[in-house]
């Protein structure tokens, strides 16, 4: 380890003593026995990618969550507040919580009845191979591109705040991370989510407590904004009347319907990244109670991510600009305003531990994408379309050694993001391309009956094809951003909202149209994936305290005034 | 019904934070007796010492509800 350090750099952000040292050390000694200890309970194919079915809906929850805390979650939205103030709180809050509770209620019962291992093996099960062959294929290429960008901006951020040689990062936490997922399986990725959750809470909770000692409160950090910045920074709806009104440069009904009624809902009902977790629930109850605990904890998150942004802005004596502008003069970037409140406020010790809570985050998303990108290579593209006839231990191999090979593409995808930067732009529009469509497809062959496999297959590659399609329009022709975001002042996140949002009516259309051209399948046929022909268990004998839609009402209730007491 | 092993993961959370609260704890007493010249803003409220001993107090808790062999999972 003494050579390792060896080849840390001398310019940093931060300096790290010997006790910072010791934290960050015995948070990868720690990782790695709980990966060593659970690799006893991954011997059959249910332990290994569904984690036995068999969590609480605590650890299942948390987990959830966890594995969307990644690289761009913490230090990205802490970046983002400081540059366009509370608005960023809306990818938390409109842009999270009503999926999470649509999830639980609605969704969850088909995903967990159908007994599917997965989002494309819900789509085999209700659209037939095609479909299910071509959600698995793009979300495989999604996952590994997204987990070496991850693994990157790991590396970026800790050559950056404590001067750590690049491939030194990548390595150990790849290795580490290969290590602990390969050995353990799902169950051990779950497992280290939780106690990922945990440090980067008791790492990061520290910096807006303080902050708001120093502010003297919420009223006095407003003030502090509005100085250095504007009051508009602190307005949450106030300002979404124009696309001009705002920093972002988008509109109430960008916010409303990209975000909170396609982005959000696409990402956490049919990402497998993150319902893989809520899968591994123990029965129906925990799997739905699973999502509405995520949710409860996704509602303070900005406590710890939007908050020290905001604090950045009313406490920073240097002006954070952007990431272009900061290398050419030498400066800091917006995404450096986590990092620099640690180090404002933490001395040895906690400063060990708020970095341990970003390494945290960074392994967190990284071992998330690489066991939902085994659990799909192996069952939804090795055994569906390679070899489908071999024993459950063949399978288990497979998704150890999917593992290791998942995590040396992601290094691969890494390097490449380093020499290709702009390949860091095209991650919400990947985004956009895959999942938006792909939520329409999952929602009518959930609750529509009538919707056949030619009308799925068809809807889901329509949905990708145009949502490519208005992305290269935009990229070849600028001025057609009018069109498509319907303004010629949106800018990219608008743009990513809108295209989102029409590639998914047009998934919707076609599969409307061609499943109505089509024969659809009979009722029996459809039993436990579709509403109205599959019995969702009845929950009377329990009573209301422990009822998933109890505490939905209850999450749902904070959410709304949460969005008043901020508007 | 199991969680994987004898072991809960609420025990290795306690292991965790219980060593991290000791060691943040025990740097903030070396620094409350032996001042550092740089010091952090809000110094004096010595953030070190109570929130490292509130993460060993809750560490410990968790250690001893979720001790192997009581079955809590």
């Amino acid at each position: 380890m003494t050579a390792a350090f060896a080849l840390l750099d001398t310019q940093r952000l931060v300096h790290l003593s010997t006790i910072d040292l010791a934290i960050i050390v015995f948070y990868f000694v720690l990782v790695l026995a709980i990966g060593f200890y659970l690799k006893e309970q991954a011997n059959t194919g249910e332990d290994f990618f569904m984690a036995g079915r068999e969590m609480t809906a605590w650890i299942a929850g948390l987990s959830f969550l966890s594995a969307n805390l990644g690289s761009l979650e913490l230090m990205g939205w802490a970046g983002a507040s400081y540059q366009y103030g509370i608005l960023a709180a809306h990818w938390y809050w409109i842009g999270a919580i009503p999926a999470m509770l649509f999830l639980a209620l609605v969704m969850m019962p088909f995903y967990y009845i159908s007994k599917t291992h997965s989002v494309p093996g819900y789509l085999k099960l209700r659209f037939g191979e095609p479909s299910r062959a071509l959600s698995s294929v793009s979300f495989a290429f999604m996952t590994v591109l997204m987990s070496g960008i991850n693994m990157y901006s790991m590396a970026l951020v800790l050559k950056i705040v404590l001067g750590w040689n690049i491939h030194f990062s990548i390595l150990v936490s790849s290795i580490t991370v290969a290590i602990y997922v390969a050995l353990g399986g799902l169950r051990s990725a779950i497992f280290n989510e939780v106690l990922q959750f945990i440090l980067i809470w008791a790492g990061a909770l520290l910096i807006p407590i303080l902050g708001l000692v120093e502010t003297g409160g919420w009223s006095g950090l407003k003030a502090r904004i509005a100085t250095n910045a504007s009051a508009e920074y602190t307005h949450l709806w106030g300002t979404l009347g124009h696309f001009k009104d705002n920093p972002m440069g988008i509109h109430w009904t960008g916010i409303v319907f990209g975000l909170g009624a396609i982005i959000s809902m696409g990402y956490w009902t049919t990402d497998f990244l993150v319902v893989q977790r809520v899968l591994s629930a123990k029965d129906l109850r925990a799997a739905k109670m699973a999502p509405i605990i995520g949710a409860a904890f996704k509602m303070m998150v900005p406590f710890i991510v939007i908050l020290p942004g905001l604090l950045g802005i009313a406490l920073l004596d240097t002006k954070l600009v952007g990431e272009t502008q900061a290398i050419a003069t030498g400066g800091h970037s917006y995404n450096e305003v986590l990092p620099l409140m640690l180090a404002r406020y933490c001395g040895p010790g906690l400063l060990g531990l708020g970095i341990t809570a970003l390494i945290a985050g960074f392994m967190s998303g990284m071992a998330g994408n690489v066991s939902a990108f085994t659990t799909v290579w192996t069952y939804d593209i090795y055994r569906a379309l390679i070899k489908k006839d071999a024993s459950d231990h063949h399978y288990v191999n497979m998704g150890r050694w999917s593992t290791v090979v998942g995590v040396g593409i992601s290094i691969g995808t890494a390097y490449l993001v380093m020499d290709f930067k702009s390949i860091m732009d095209y991650v919400q529009a990947l985004f956009s391309f895959f999942i938006a469509p792909l939520f329409a497809t999952v929602l009518l062959g959930m609750l529509w009956k009538r919707a056949t496999p030619a009308g799925g297959f068809w809807g889901l590659l329509s949905g990708t094809g145009s949502s490519v399609g208005m992305w290269a329009w935009v990229k070849v022709d600028p001025s057609a951003l009018r069109y498509v975001a319907l303004s010629p002042y949106a800018r990219d996140m608008a743009e990513n909202m809108y295209r989102a949002l029409w590639s998914c009516l047009v998934c919707a259309f076609v599969t409307v149209v061609v499943s109505l051209a089509t024969k659809p399948r009979p009722d029996a046929e459809l039993k436990g994936l579709v509403y109205g022909v599959t019995e969702i268990p009845s929950e009377t004998y329990v009573s209301t305290l422990h009822r998933p839609w109890f505490w939905a009402v209850v999450v749902g209730t904070i959410f709304v005034i949460l969005n008043i007491i901020f508007w | 019904m199991k969680t994987g092993g004898s072991l809960s993961i609420w025990f290795f959370i306690g292991i965790s934070l219980l060593v991290n609260g000791l060691l943040i704890c025990g740097a903030g007493v070396y620094e409350f007796f032996h001042p550092p010249l740089k010091q952090v803003v809000l110094y004096h409220l010595h953030a070190n010492i109570w929130w490292g001993g509130i993460l060993a107090a809750i560490g410990a808790a968790y250690c001893v509800y979720f001790a192997p062999g009581k079955g809590r999972v």
